[in-house]
């Protein structure tokens, strides 16, 4: 199991603020890897500095042992998905207006071939039923968790190496969140696919991930295997609330 | 009945702005005011290839459209990283530019009082000038109708599909693998280019081009037929270049031009808008759907 995704001392500033600070740390092919952290501690900027959607100031991101991110060298957002990472962003960013067969269509925006385009569709459906019964509804229709199985099934349309989710459990009741994170390890043992997600849900993020890293004020505090912090004292404390 | 004709000739040639302005705004999602702007350019390189450097007018398409496509590029690589209202003042001020710099640049423009003379159109030694308004409305159309179906062939391909999601969501148009800004500066210069070949019609059309023809209501105009008809189809924006230029001779048509100020109409366009997006936001016609890889994946099942 090689390293994927390898983050190398980054810091990320916004205007006069520090969001990251030296941030280190490194993606194993095959594995779920956990950023847990409170609001603002920098999980999403860390995500976003991996597509490229933010500026580094300091260090650089490495994936599949190549270059794509430092201060002067940006790789952009689109050919960044083009080298197998694909993101589901905060919040969802579903294409409302469209039917949910169209935002899986264009998740395989850079799938040319409709042969293989109808066959991931059809493999979409049967691991997310729901979404074969909704397939011609406007997304904008469906209910939070449906849109956010809609928006990770629209991820993997394109066959990523590496699946990024920005907080899949946001705003939604903790049932749904425990069927999006089965289906999050599903996909994993599955097809074999790395996964890195950041959550505010510390307990159900580190049950299903084999790595778990804290951040706390755009710092990295601790990095264990996962089982390991859910039993750490640190953690239990400030996250896990008992 | 000519006049009837004049209004279809106008119609014509607005529509050819409102196609490309459908492909930046209904598509794109774009707010861009300088379709004025492209007009200008494109009647201008028409009417100095032609009068100043004695070109045939057929060779100055070309030139027309590329020249209104380079600008458009060059406007569009700064300005597309703006979004929404940014984005309107910026090309509103780029119209704006082109038009003053047309004023003001006497020895190739001849400044506000404009290049006259400009040779009429021929066709196989047919000569189709402006007294033959059947020939010249036939003309134009030809190329709306061509222009129609070019755009919409646009619009079902790709590009199409990467505006739809550029527009309905960037960082997740980005995401899915689509290059934004390069699709959004491809359709603006497309949009661009649609309105410098409608400028090089009206050069031919009115024999005379001047500064005051490319003003900023020239854009809103083009942009309230694009609302007006629905945003997202392209036989919307014809109609709705028919029903903004009808409204606009509607005074003449009925012999009141006495009686209603010429600013009357800007009014009027005004409520239509508001009206229009209290009542029926989509336009006329609404958004076209196309459906994009269906055809071939029902092919799939069948097979």
């Amino acid at each position: 199991m090689g390293e994927l995704l390898t983050i190398d001392n980054i810091s990320v500033d916004y205007g006069a603020i520090r969001a990251l600070k030296s941030v280190s740390m490194h993606v194993n092919e095959g594995d779920i890897v956990c950023l847990i952290g409170a609001n603002g501690a920098g999980k999403s900027t860390l995500l976003k500095s991996i597509v490229g959607l933010v500026p580094l100031s300091e260090g650089e991101i490495k994936y599949k042992g190549e270059l794509i991110s430092s201060v002067k060298h940006k790789v952009s957002t689109d050919n960044i998905a083009k080298r197998g990472i694909a993101l589901v962003p905060e919040g969802r960013r579903v294409f409302a207006d469209m039917t949910v067969e169209e935002n899986l269509d264009m998740g395989a925006f850079l799938v040319k071939d409709p042969a293989v385009i109808a066959k991931r569709k059809k493999e979409m459906y049967e691991f997310f039923p729901i979404l074969e019964a909704r397939k011609k509804q406007k997304t904008r229709s469906l209910s939070g968790g449906e849109q956010q199985m809609m928006a990770i099934a629209r991820a993997l349309m394109s066959a990523p190496t590496l699946l990024l989710l920005d907080e899949p459990g946001l705003g939604l009741a903790p049932l749904i969140v425990q069927e999006i994170f089965r289906k999050i390890t599903l996909i994993n043992k599955e097809n074999n696919l790395t996964v890195f997600l950041v959550e505010q849900n510390a307990r159900m993020a580190l049950k299903n991930s084999t790595e778990g890293y804290v951040m706390e004020n755009g710092n990295i505090v601790l990095e264990a295997p996962s089982k390991d912090l859910l039993v750490n004292e640190k953690v239990k404390r400030a996250y896990l609330g008992s | 009945m000519s006049f009837f004709l004049l209004i279809l000739i106008y119609t014509g040639i607005y529509a050819l702005m409102a196609i490309g302005q459908n492909l930046i705004t209904g598509y794109g999602g774009m707010l861009s005011l300088c379709q004025a702007g492209f007009y200008g350019i494109g009647a201008y390189a028409t009417a100095i290839l032609t009068v100043t450097f004695g070109w045939n007018f057929w060779a100055t398409l070309p030139v027309a459209i590329g020249l209104s496509a380079l600008f458009g590029l060059l406007i569009g690589l700064p300005t597309l990283r703006l979004n929404g209202d940014y984005l309107a003042i910026a090309t509103l001020g780029f119209g704006e530019i082109v038009r003053n710099v047309l004023n003001n640049w006497v020895s190739l423009t001849n400044g506000p009082m404009g290049i006259q003379r400009i040779p009429m159109v021929e066709i196989f030694g047919f000569q189709i000038n402006p007294y033959r308004k059947v020939a010249f409305a036939i003309l134009v159309w030809v190329f709306v109708v061509a222009l129609y179906f070019i755009f919409k062939r646009f619009a079902k391909c790709r590009l199409g599909r990467a505006l739809m999601a550029i527009s309905e969501d960037e960082i997740a148009a980005g995401s899915m693998g689509i290059n934004v800004t390069i699709y959004k500066v491809v359709a603006f210069m497309l949009g661009a280019s649609s309105a410098g070949l409608a400028g090089s019609f009206f050069a031919v059309y009115s024999l005379s081009v001047t500064p005051g023809s490319f003003q900023f209501m020239t854009s809103v105009l083009v942009l309230c037929m694009v609302v007006l008809g629905g945003m997202g189809n392209f036989k919307a924006c014809i109609l709705g270049a028919f029903i903004i230029q009808f409204i606009s001779y509607l005074p003449q048509l009925l012999g009141v031009t006495n009686l209603v100020p010429a600013q009357a109409k800007q009014v009027f366009f005004g409520l239509i808008l508001v009206v229009m997006m209290v009542w029926r936001p989509q336009g006329i016609l609404g958004r076209e759907k196309f459906t994009y890889v269906k055809k071939s994946a029902k092919g799939i099942q069948e097979g």
